[in-house]
């Protein structure tokens, strides 16, 4: 197959509005949980300010390779699982390099941002990162394992590993989407979808006041500022998975924008309401709830 | 391990040829004399301090010299703006929206910052937050009294932060000691020690003050006129000497980033 070189555009809009979607996305989410708490939260466009300050700072130390790889690692993650899932179905401009079997590779780009991190933040040598990679690693596993499960369970039940014939089959109106077709693979990927958005009741790897920040407590400067960038690229590029898989995808933007912003919620709703989990609760909080919704869906589908 | 005290005389640092530091009016400072403050010290028996051999996880034995391995003992040099005068504009910009304070309470005005994260107060809406650690933090507040005790950590916190950092001073005892004149144990004035951009004078000021305060460090660094980092490297001696003069048991590097 010829590779289209007017790929390369394309994606980089795509990776343009998903990034400022994504920055704005944060603050608006951030305001409404300051709302919750009857504050009335930052700026829209808090977020902007931060990454230029921190990108703009002068001085930034470095603690070895892989501390300095460490965020490469994340933005990459965050970058390639958004460049290789259809993000606009049946758009030619914003499909990206999505192919056959990309259900695969975009598993593996959900975890390897986390695996990066773990090594750049280990290199830092600060006991605190330490203690944040150990909790982090054990929390995403657990909540990576419903997941798998529930992406197995879709790809059995449409005999296909890519995403854009999946989204292809949702397309026939809303009782065709996975989460009628499918509910219990939906319900499993939901709740894990809770574990690795980083929010209460979930988030105590970050727990910014107790264990000082975790595995970011050394990165400063342009370093924090990448992790940034990923922060506003990453959740959204793994509710585009979520939404592609299980809620139909989207045909245009204005849809693309809307279900982003649903899935979204969902996290944040439960996480308003409900007080954070320990690392040892919440692994076996997954393996009790989560999981074996996973397996029966495999089972019954 | 067993420790044995050591006591020894310590030169401090010539200060030949520094300019004299100005106070916020513009006066000058009284200079340090060389040698003003020689003087016996006694090392802590601290055994994590000592040179010792280390095997490490492929079984080769090494030997490490903390003070001189695990930090940095190179000072800090004065780091020029952006070259292009829209381009740091823009950064003053978002580093005077954008200011992260380390959470370190180091007296008893800390208590007057904890309100500006709740409801009532809010400080997230002008932009200012709280990060846990030094190296992600723009802004020390010392609130309150200091003593020589935590000036030490203060030191070595502001030290990590990275440039352009700001200082704050909370409260009349970093101003001139506060009730404080005449304590055994605590600093006077916070000057001497780190660069101070703003005072917020009262004892205790509300937490209205410190908003006040915080808008007035944001017109400071909008006019490009925080440069408190640079101003340290500049006058580096003169600050090492004056922290020297009042900390005793001065076991750690002259610069630790």
């Amino acid at each position: 197959m010829p590779f289209d070189w007017m790929k390369i555009p394309y994606a980089l809009l795509t990776l343009f509005i998903v990034f400022n979607f994504g920055m704005l996305l944060n603050a608006l989410i951030q305001k409404i949980g300051a709302r919750v708490g009857r504050r009335y939260g930052v700026p829209i466009w808090q977020n902007y300010a931060d990454l230029i300050k921190n990108y703009g700072l002068r001085s930034s130390i470095t603690h070895g390779v892989m501390y300095y790889l460490g965020p490469v690692f994340r933005l990459t993650g965050g970058v390639g699982l958004l460049l290789f899932v259809p993000t606009i179905y049946g758009s030619e401009m914003f499909s990206n390099l999505s192919f056959a079997g990309d259900l695969i590779l975009a598993l593996y780009f959900v975890f390897f941002g986390t695996l990066g991190m773990a090594l750049g933040a280990g290199e830092s040598g600060h006991p605190n990162a330490a203690i944040g990679i150990t909790r982090g690693l054990s929390q995403v596993t657990a909540a990576e394992l419903p997941f798998a499960l529930a992406v197995f369970s879709v790809a059995l039940q449409y005999q296909t590993f890519s995403i854009t014939d999946i989204v292809a089959v949702q397309q026939a109106g809303f009782t065709s989407w996975t989460l009628f077709t499918n509910p219990l693979a939906v319900a499993a990927a939901m709740l894990s979808f809770l574990g690795s958005m980083m929010r209460p009741p979930f988030d105590v790897v970050l727990a910014p006041q107790e264990i000082p920040i975790g595995p970011p407590t050394e990165y400063h400067s342009s370093y924090l500022a990448l992790m940034q960038t990923n922060r506003a690229i990453f959740p959204i590029a793994k509710i585009v998975l979520y939404m592609s898989l299980f809620f139909g995808g989207a045909a245009s933007w204005p849809v693309f924008f809307l279900k982003v912003f649903a899935i979204y919620m969902v996290s944040v709703l439960v996480g308003v309401a409900f007080p954070r989990f320990r690392v040892e609760q919440s692994i076996r909080w997954f393996l009790i709830w989560a999981v074996p919704l996973g397996v029966l869906s495999i089972v019954l589908v | 391990m067993k420790v044995e005290l050591e006591s020894r005389i310590v030169e401090g640092p010539e200060v030949v040829g520094v300019e004299p530091a100005l106070d916020l009016q513009g006066k000058a400072l009284p200079a340090v004399q060389p040698g003003a403050y020689s003087r016996t010290v006694t090392l802590m028996p601290r055994a994590e301090l000592e040179r010792r051999m280390v095997k490490g996880p492929d079984g080769v034995e090494f030997e490490v010299e903390p003070l001189r391995d695990y930090y940095c003992e190179a000072g800090p040099t004065v780091m020029p703006a952006a070259y292009l005068k829209i381009v740091e504009d823009l950064f003053n910009w978002a580093r005077s929206r954008s200011i992260w304070i380390l959470g370190f309470g180091t007296g008893c005005g800390a208590i007057e910052m904890r309100p500006l994260m709740t409801p009532r107060f809010d400080a997230y809406r002008f932009g200012i937050q709280w990060r846990p650690t030094p190296r992600q933090a723009n802004l020390f507040v010392i609130s309150g009294y200091l003593s020589v005790k935590t000036l030490k950590r203060a030191i070595r916190c502001y030290e990590q932060m990275q440039n352009p950092k700001y200082v704050v001073g909370l409260g009349s005892c970093t101003i001139n000691g506060g009730m404080y004149w005449d304590s055994y144990n605590t600093i006077k004035r916070l000057d001497d020690y780190l660069p101070v951009d703003v005072y917020i004078a009262g004892c205790m000021p509300r937490p209205e003050a410190l908003l006040q305060g915080f808008e007035d460090l944001k017109k400071l660094i909008r006019a490009g006129k925080a440069e408190g980092a640079n101003q340290y490297a500049e006058r580096f001696d003169w600050y090492k000497a004056n922290q020297k003069q009042i900390i005793h048991d001065w076991d750690m590097p002259d610069y630790n980033w």
